[in-house]
């Protein structure tokens, strides 16, 4: 049950140079795969491009293929009221039940606004957002 | 299996001997070349002073800057007309250095090449791929001789077109491999990729540069042969001089052609059997450029263990170049140490570059290497761990700090030929 909210992150190691992302957005596209939203992290020298996208099997392979280093990291979409509070009610969920965000983007689609999530506990915050009837994107969305 | 047993497990005392012998030979053969006549006059020695074998202590080193400065021809001890083929060096520092062979020169060399590939149990029954620079560098043509004289079926690949050399093993049967270890390393790459497990290959012989015995393994794994060291140098005719038995504890240094020591490079002393320090050679048996305690800049140590072979004196493994060890902060760093800590390390691949900097009068080491697929968990906090177990790793066997740069995959330079992972932009100011 849990399962079927948890959503595949690809995470993409990269360099800090111009022209990586292009590179990066360039295979999506050739390789007709939306991406959703995303963000990037990052570090001393290389950052990781994190990225939800309508197939991420075949974002990953065509990445891989093009000697990417990829791996697939698991989070939640949560949808958020777009209006004052929206992210407030979300975190106190979250923060009432002892679960830790690690890293976190948000999106604003047509219908909703989106705040994807990386959690430690991350069935935990399935059930505990269920439980308060917060709304979670379904893992069917990406194939 | 032996190509020739007399001479490869020749007695202690009958060695002696015929060592001393030749010796005086190549020193009468050296006096026909004027910088040795001069040489010889400077440090007021005469050949009727070498009377044993250790008389050769008294005679001054050759440096390679000599025979740079003698180029092209000045260092022949023949006329042109007996000299039948001309071999240049890579020339990575300075002018290249011309090498010439006799025709008897060409035959010591394959016979030596040939006792090589024998004592690894190479046969006539074996294929050959020989994929090294057919040009001036000296492991082409010196391989091919010597495979062809035991009666290998030879294939000349030279280098370069690497999806062509993985389909000729494949589809030739080739058993057997000599290049480069980067370059193996590349084919090793290569071959992956095109889902080729290379069934055929058995054996694989490595050599011009130094590789470690983590890479030993690893190409052991990944292209499936048994790797065995090469170890040569043109001023000694190329590849040849010295060679792993199966014992692979030690590469056994063709005694009756080549007369070795180990000296400290700083003050050019002889060192005690044992200790580790730069391979100096005095060749037995070159017509055509006779050299007399020439500094190959090579650091290894003579072993004083014998070998179940049956065959003589080994040298260990050469740790690097004496010439090539560069001193960052005063410290001492051979790039096959550093490469020996990064393949110990499934987290990164086995490419990697080393950049010297001076940053307000200190020298700082970066090393850029590559991500291997094993290493990307997804997570930017793995990746900064990583960054510090590597630095760390280094740290530990170099008591030095480094700056690591983790780098995409396939992103650096790969070689085919001499790997270049070193790049000192510390300049002269």
């Amino acid at each position: 049950m849990e399962k079927s909210y948890i959503v595949k992150q690809i995470s993409i190691f990269s360099e800090n140079r111009p022209g990586r992302l292009a590179a990066i957005a360039g295979a999506l596209r050739d390789a007709g795969i939306n991406i959703f939203a995303f963000s990037i992290a990052e570090a001393d020298g290389f950052g990781v491009v994190r990225a939800l996208v309508d197939r991420p099997e075949d974002a990953y392979q065509t990445l891989t293929e093009l000697g990417f280093r990829v791996s697939f990291t698991d989070v939640i979409g949560v949808k958020m009221r777009d209006e004052p509070g929206g992210l407030s009610e979300i975190a106190s969920i979250l923060g009432d039940a002892g679960i830790n965000i690690e890293y976190a983007y948000a999106y604003s689609g047509k219908d909703a606004a989106v705040l994807i999530l990386r959690v430690d506990l991350v069935e935990d915050a399935v059930r505990q957002i269920l439980a308060r009837g917060g709304e979670l994107l379904k893992a069917s969305l990406s194939r | 299996m032996f190509w020739n047993r007399e001479m490869e497990t020749i007695r202690p005392d009958e060695l002696a001997d015929l060592q001393l012998k030749r010796l005086k030979w190549s020193l009468a053969q050296a006096q026909k070349v004027g910088l040795y006549q001069r040489k010889l006059k400077d440090a007021s020695v005469s050949p009727d002073d070498i009377r044993t074998l250790d008389d050769v202590e008294k005679l001054p080193f050759t440096y390679k800057k000599e025979l740079q400065a003698g180029y092209p021809f000045g260092l022949f001890a023949v006329p042109l007309k007996e000299i039948v083929r001309i071999h240049t060096t890579s020339g990575t520092t300075g002018k290249p250095t011309v090498v010439g062979y006799t025709r008897q020169d060409l035959d010591n060399w394959s016979e030596l090449i040939a006792r090589n590939m024998m004592m690894i149990g190479l046969s006539e029954d074996d294929v050959f791929q020989n994929a090294v620079n057919y040009g001036l560098f000296t492991g082409g043509l010196g391989f091919h001789y010597g495979a062809e004289k035991i009666g290998m079926t030879v294939i000349p690949s030279a280098t370069g077109n690497t999806r062509r050399q993985i389909e000729m093993i494949e589809d030739f049967g080739v058993t057997a491999i000599h290049c480069t270890p980067s370059y193996a390393l590349h084919l090793a790459e290569v071959a992956e990729s095109m889902g080729k497990t290379l069934d055929t290959l058995k054996t694989g012989i490595f050599g011009a540069e130094p590789w470690s015995e983590s890479m030993r393994a690893e190409l052991e794994r990944r292209l499936g042969v048994k790797a065995y060291d090469s170890y040569g140098l043109s001023e000694m005719y190329g590849p040849g001089v010295a060679f792993e038995c199966p014992e692979r504890d030690g590469l056994h240094i063709w005694h009756d052609s080549y007369l070795v020591e180990i000296i400290d490079p700083e003050s050019g002393e002889r060192l005690a059997p044992g200790e580790r320090g730069e391979l100096v050679i005095t060749p037995l048996v070159k017509n055509a450029l006779p050299l007399v305690r020439y500094r190959t800049g090579d650091v290894t140590r003579l072993m004083d263990d014998g070998c179940v072979c049956g065959r003589g004196q080994k040298i260990e493994r050469i740790t690097g170049r004496s010439d090539d060890m560069l001193v960052i902060r005063g410290i001492n760093v051979f790039p096959s140490q550093i490469e020996h800590v990064l393949r110990a390390l499934p987290e990164v691949g086995g490419q990697f570059i080393v950049y010297i900097d001076r940053v307000k009068h200190l020298d700082e080491m970066t090393i850029e290497v590559e991500m291997s697929r094993a290493g990307f968990s997804g997570e930017l906090q793995d990746l900064a761990r990583m960054q510090k177990k590597i630095s760390g790793e280094l740290h530990n066997t170099l008591g030095l700090r480094t700056a690591v740069k983790l780098v995409e995959p396939g992103t650096l330079p790969r070689f085919e030929g001499k790997a270049k992972r070193v790049i000192d932009r510390r300049g002269a100011i």
